[in-house]
């Protein structure tokens, strides 16, 4: 009984055991969600796992069903990052117990019963408690934020290395990294605010759609628009909310992360504004450009700031004093966990930003050409991707966070990297192929770029899978890396 | 080990990529037994229309065609309107030969993302386009061996709608087509609730084409999903409530509506191309009215 007692503390009390679970719980839908699309329902998998499970997919409910699928794992994506957030950041130990508490409630509400109503029959019971879990990840929220407020004493800085306001020497400086989360945290929770009136509204009526389906609708309702915007700045803010925490996590600090805090902070304000505004302004994309450079500016410093640094700890570990290019090279690689944190963001440039910016540009000239079905598939791969590498950045924090070692840590890293980027990098070019191909010749870069995201997409899978069942061996053991995690947690 | 991973990959890229484009043999001569001209009457009345089940009351009757409009149907009419003088042949500025005819143009409104539709001659197809199931040969036009009886493809909004009016029909429009499609319970698809390989064809169907084509296969004969086997391959009678065939997958169908403050021209049904939840009865897609495609056909109603 003791055995178990002390596993449920270590899943549900430390730091380390809330991210696992929540990993766990995302991999779970993927592995069983994932059946009901693409190549596995070719293969006739999706059948035999609706009827296996007693699935009721019924046609006209198939996009809120998917809106409750994405909701179920953004809720666990967003308890994850604030599991790290709660970790990295002061804060008094009853509030970081109090919000891990609540969310964690919050968003296993969300998942089990969001997708049983969602997907198991419709049982009222269960679409309750679906929304009340939302609702609990949003009161865990104002809770973080009021926890993160950077004005209080124990807030403030009196290190000079990191972005601040004020007088360092006396202790008391603002730490502009602390404004940023804070900024990032209240930000969030207007977001959620924004989708959550139109969601009240749709749901009430049941006539659920997916945004991608309104993109040629000349003029769409405020609510419609709003829908559009929530999902935008969500996916935004969790992007910015990992960017800071890699940072965190990196020990990001001098002239650079004296640039890049006010440009967060100022950046996520503007494009949270932007989408927020798409509701009045018909230009609203402009101030979300606007804010979006501001935002990719201070990534792009972080990324500047962790290479640099990656390569300097490599060189001291080995005693080089001065190296040349292709040593640095060497030593930028040496450890794919914190290098692929990095890289991933390197990459979204040219699989998501890049896309999206030229997407803008040529909208009229280019994209809107095409018919709506592929212009919705580049929309869809664009956002797909995005999740797809912030999954991605969160594994790689979470496996340097264990302190996952050697050539695990080799393997692990590598292959997620190589074979995600293979995987979006494909899809990309899937998304895009009307620019090389026309539709009658496009067969044979279909077939190709289709197997080379299945290969990439079903690796990263695979490998997930297996840190996933090595971690659910470990606690099996009596003294295996749970109770040392667990340890480690009781000592703090 | 490493090395077999790495050979297994290229390997499969190689093979993938090396996939034929086009079919390289004409497709197989199939007769469905459907006939291709036939006409139902949709009586007046209400139904559900779109996902959302919006009842909607159509008070006039009118007929619309059982199947698509096909290759072979076509190639008689481009030639009959080539001759008096309905359409003409132009060069493009592409230098491909064009088939064009008359539209009176759109009232355009300047709303963001809106291209005007001035009147003028516009586009119906692109001669040589390899995916044009017709052949010209300066004079007149026939039907490439194995797809006489099957949708009419590569054919623009202008194109679908110039046939229909030149025999005195006209396009359906978005709630004429989908009340033929449906009929009046809220179904889904033209034959029920659910979608399989046995109903239409959609993208990885594993119909006879596809067999033979590969991936994203070729469009069937219209009719094709009758309940007749072909070649091994068995069928469901598929016909919507009111007998249509292939009022899902097999190839888009353009509809009549103009909607204000767009170019775009709306398209239903889903194709062979796309996955089956495409082939739903309210999905809908857009282009604009020179648009042509593979995946893209029609059919007329008479009101």
């Amino acid at each position: 009984m003791q055995a178990i007692q002390q596993r449920f503390f270590y899943l549900f009390r430390s730091t380390k055991g809330l991210i696992l679970v929540a990993i766990a719980m995302i991999s779970l839908v993927t592995a069983v969600f994932g059946m009901l699309s693409g190549p596995m329902a070719e293969f006739g998998v999706r059948d035999v796992v609706v009827r296996l499970l007693h699935m009721q997919l019924i046609e006209a409910e198939r996009e809120a069903r998917i809106i409750t699928l994405y909701h179920s794992i953004a809720m666990a994506v967003v308890s994850i990052e604030v599991y790290f957030i709660t970790e990295f950041l002061k804060m008094k130990p009853r509030q970081h117990a109090t919000i891990n508490a609540t969310i964690t409630v919050g968003y296993l509400s969300v998942m089990i019963f969001g997708l049983l109503f969602g997907y198991f029959g419709h049982n009222w019971i269960f679409h309750g408690l679906f929304i009340s879990g939302q609702v609990l990840v949003f009161f865990s929220g104002l809770m973080l934020a009021v926890a993160l407020w950077p004005w209080k004493p124990e807030a403030r800085t009196a290190d000079k290395a990191y972005s601040h306001l004020g007088n360092t020497s006396n202790g008391k400086a603002l730490s502009l990294e602390r404004v940023a989360f804070f900024t990032m945290a209240v930000a969030t929770l207007g977001s959620a605010i924004f989708g959550a009136i139109p969601g009240s509204y749709f749901g009430n009526g049941f006539e659920a759609f997916l945004a991608e389906d309104l993109i040629r609708v000349p003029e769409k309702t405020l609510l419609e628009d709003s829908i559009i915007g929530h999902l935008h700045i969500m996916l935004t803010l969790i992007a910015i909310a990992l960017a800071l925490l890699v940072g965190r996590w990196l020990d990001y600090k001098g002239m650079l992360h004296k640039l890049s805090m006010p440009l967060m902070i100022f950046g996520t304000i503007v494009v949270s504004l932007g989408a927020w505004s798409v509701v009045i302004f018909p230009w609203a994309h402009t101030i979300i450009y606007v804010g979006s450079v501001f935002v990719l500016l201070a990534a792009l410093f972080l990324v500047i700031f962790g290479f640099s640094k990656l390569i300097r700890t490599r060189l001291a570990e080995q005693g080089i004093q001065k190296a040349g290019f292709w040593r640095g090279f060497k030593a930028l690689l040496h450890d794919p966990l914190k290098f692929g944190m990095l890289w991933q963001m390197v990459f979204m440039n040219f699989t998501v930003s890049g896309i999206g910016i030229f997407m803008a540009v040529k909208l009229d000239e280019i994209f809107r050409v095409w018919p709506w079905r592929e212009e919705r598939i580049v929309l869809t791969g664009h956002w797909h991707i995005l999740s797809g590498l912030i999954a991605t950045i969160i594994l790689f924090l979470y496996a340097d966070y264990t302190g996952l070692k050697g050539r695990l840590r080799q393997w692990f890293g590598w292959l997620v990297i190589l074979f995600s980027d293979l995987a979006f990098g494909s899809v990309t070019v899937f998304a895009i192929k009307r620019l090389f191909v026309s539709e009658t010749d496009q067969q044979p870069l279909v077939n190709a770029t289709m197997l080379l995201a299945d290969i990439g997409l079903a690796t990263v899978l695979v490998v997930l899978a297996v840190l996933m069942v090595w971690r659910l061996v470990d606690l099996f053991k009596r003294k295996g890396k749970w109770a040392k995690e667990f340890e480690e947690t009781r000592l703090q | 080990m490493k090395n077999t991973l790495l050979i297994a990959i290229v390997f499969s890229f190689i093979l993938a990529a090396c996939t034929s484009a086009q079919p390289s043999t004409p497709p197989p001569a199939i007769d469905t037994g459907v006939q291709p001209g036939a006409w139902v009457i949709i009586p007046a009345g209400e139904f559900l229309m779109g996902q959302h089940d919006t009842e909607i009351m159509l008070d006039y009757d009118y007929q619309i065609m059982v199947t698509d409009v096909t290759n072979a149907e076509f190639a008689e009419y481009l030639n009959q309107a080539l001759a008096d003088g309905t359409l003409k042949i132009n060069a493009g500025s592409d230098g491909s030969q064009q088939v064009v005819g008359y539209y009176p143009g759109d009232v355009f409104h300047a709303v963001k993302h809106e291209e005007e539709i001035a009147a003028g001659d516009w586009l119906h197809l692109t001669i040589n386009e390899p995916a044009l199931r017709l052949t010209y040969d300066g004079q007149s036009f026939m039907v490439k061996p194995g797809y006489e009886n099957h949708p009419m493809v590569m054919v623009s909004w202008f194109g679908a709608r110039g046939y229909c009016e030149y025999y005195g029909w006209g396009l359906p429009t978005e709630v004429e087509w989908e009340k033929a499609g449906r009929g009046s319970d809220g179904r889904p698809f033209p034959w029920g609730d659910t979608l399989d390989d046995t109903n239409a064809n959609y993208y990885s169907s594993h119909d006879v084409l596809e067999k033979i084509v590969g991936g994203l296969g070729d469009t069937t004969p219209v009719g094709f999903y009758n309940g007749k086997t072909y070649d091994g391959f068995t069928t469901v009678d598929s016909r919507s409530p009111y007998g249509l065939y292939d009022m899902a997958g097999n190839v888009w169908q353009w509809l009549a509506d103009i909607h204000e403050g767009t170019h775009y021209r709306h398209m239903a049904g889903g194709s062979k191309a796309d996955y089956g939840y495409n082939l739903r009865i309210w999905t809908r897609n857009s282009a604009g009215p020179t648009y042509t495609s593979p995946n893209v056909g029609f059919r007329c109603v008479d009101r």
